[in-house]
């Protein structure tokens, strides 16, 4: 699946607690791509920290960068120090604003907020116009689409078709509506078809969005998966300590990974 | 006079911000404000009133929200959301938060995880508290490097919400809207003036003798140490136990 995108792909990755493809970041270093646009939806962790670290991603778009109780993302806070990464600081609403102005084809969705923050100041591609409908002086900011070339999640559940489970979690559904292309992990691909439930079907992304499925057991770990698996905060903590420093972290991505990172 | 300690001087100081609030918004890793908002729901179901609904985000069990993180900021601007919770890498005098950085931007010398939505739900939120323990000229500047979140907005942007108060683990301050500033409302038990003035690197108004922020009444510290202490520990069995043996610790020194 990896072996689909390629190098300066857009990439749109899950938030920490709504099943993020772990599984897929071994394929996605062995693949080789690079100068990813990574969009973040809407705040990122430990997988986009380890493909910057590893020298993966040219640009960010996300609302917040961390590990949770393990603090800072390491990786990230070296590249933005560094000037390596071209970032787009974002809010968590105007992430989710492009997403569904991509879902809808629309040239911008309007979002509340913003207006005096200096994250609307330093994003040159969100304007600020009159609301049209009325008289009265009304700004509002206007934030353009986010059409990822990629989605990518890790889900309960699959069929042979292609329909993927995602309960309540519909953040990644918004992802896979948004997007090109879904690729996803699951803990499970099951027999027959997920529609024969009717009490699932509220929770399935249909086949018409999905491009490609594995079966990946424990695939969100160290992350958890909702009510499947809790989060092992301690892997986050150890990884914390070990990516502190550029060659703590070279040795954890040839050590786990068997990759190098690139330059 | 009841013996308390300085976390639970907060989370009582918490659940007096929320009065009258019907639904809460609280964070995942934010256990006082969250025992705050737990203790606020116990009071008033033990005085017979509406029970109030908390949201802790990210949590499985404890948020009923079915559309995925986006609910959250819909909830908001509809009105939905009483009070939320922010906090800052920097917190400014007029109530400007930072959560990105310290130093020019992008290139910070500091790099903090991020706004998150808190350049959304600052405007639209009617009672948001900021709260952060630590209370040092660090946090507390004359003015953010980076505004994450304004205090306040000019007449003509769209705002129905904001700052009411701000939360440390030595002061309780109110945010006077009008003039986009803080006022010391209390000082909590074993803090002084001068102290809080030399750990604050803003200019704020107050009393040539402020008050100290009161202990709970038996009733609430009662309810507080069983009730909360309990649904506590379900969510934040951590800070849960941190706070049993302060209590502990505490009851062994005053008896």
């Amino acid at each position: 699946m990896a072996a689909r995108l390629s190098n300066g792909c857009k990439l749109a990755l899950p938030v920490d607690y709504a099943g993020v493809s772990m599984a897929m970041i071994q394929p996605i270093l062995d693949s080789g791509v690079r100068d990813l646009d990574l969009v973040c939806v809407p705040t990122g962790g430990l997988q986009a920290d380890i493909l910057i670290g590893a020298g993966r991603v040219r640009s960010l778009e996300t609302s917040a960068m961390t590990l949770g109780e393990a603090g800072g993302a390491p990786c990230f806070i070296r590249a933005m120090k560094s000037g390596a990464l071209k970032m787009r600081d974002s809010t968590c609403p105007a992430i989710h604003a492009g997403l569904m102005a991509a879902q809808k084809d629309l040239p911008f969705l309007p979002i509340r907020g913003l207006i005096g923050t200096d994250v609307l100041r330093h994003r040159a591609d969100w304007k600020i116009i009159q609301n049209p409908m009325v008289e009265a002086e009304d700004k509002i900011v206007i934030v353009p689409p986010i059409a990822p070339d990629f989605s990518l999640f890790h889900a309960p559940l699959a069929d042979k078709d292609g329909n993927v489970w995602i309960g309540r979690r519909k953040e990644l559904a918004a992802m896979a509506y948004a997007a090109k292309r879904t690729i996803v992990t699951v803990e499970k691909i099951v027999d027959g078809n997920l529609f024969d439930d009717e009490n699932l079907s509220a929770g399935i992304i249909p086949s018409l969005y999905i491009d490609a499925v594995a079966e990946a057991e424990f695939g969100a770990r160290p992350y958890g998966l909702w009510a499947e698996y809790g989060k092992q905060t301690e892997v986050l903590m150890e990884y914390a300590a070990q990516a502190k420093t550029e060659d703590g972290f070279a040795a954890y991505l040839s050590e786990k990974y068997g990759a190098e990172v690139l330059t | 006079m009841n013996a308390v300690t300085p976390s639970e001087v907060m989370i009582c100081a918490v659940a007096n911000l929320l009065d009258g609030s019907r639904h809460i918004a609280v964070g995942a890793a934010s256990p006082i404000p969250a025992a705050g908002a737990m203790l606020r729901r116990a009071i008033d179901e033990a005085r017979g009133g509406e029970s109030v609904r908390i949201s802790i985000l990210g949590s499985v069990d404890h948020n009923v929200f079915t559309n995925g993180s986006t609910e959250l900021f819909d909830c908001a601007a509809q009105g939905r959301i009483d009070a939320f919770f922010l906090s800052g890498g920097q917190i400014d005098g007029q109530g400007n938060i930072n959560l990105v950085g310290i130093g020019e931007y992008p290139e910070t010398k500091v790099r903090w995880p991020g706004s998150f939505g808190s350049a959304y739900l600052y405007f639209l939120v009617p009672k948001v508290i900021l709260f952060r323990e630590e209370h040092t000229p660090r946090i507390f500047v004359d003015k953010v490097d980076f505004i994450s979140a304004p205090g306040t907005s000019d007449k003509n942007t769209y705002r129905k919400g904001g700052p009411i108060a701000l939360l440390t683990g030595k002061a309780l301050f109110r945010f006077d809207k009008d003039k986009g500033s803080f006022d010391l409302q209390s000082i909590h038990p074993g803090h002084n003036l001068d102290e809080v003035a030399q750990a604050t690197g803003f200019t704020f108004g107050h009393d040539d003798s402020p008050p100290t922020t009161s202990d709970p009444d038996p009733e609430i510290l009662n309810l507080l140490r069983a009730r909360v202490l309990e649904d506590l520990s379900e969510t934040y069995p951590d800070f849960a136990n941190k706070l049993r043996a302060e209590i502990a610790a505490l009851s062994e020194r005053t008896n």
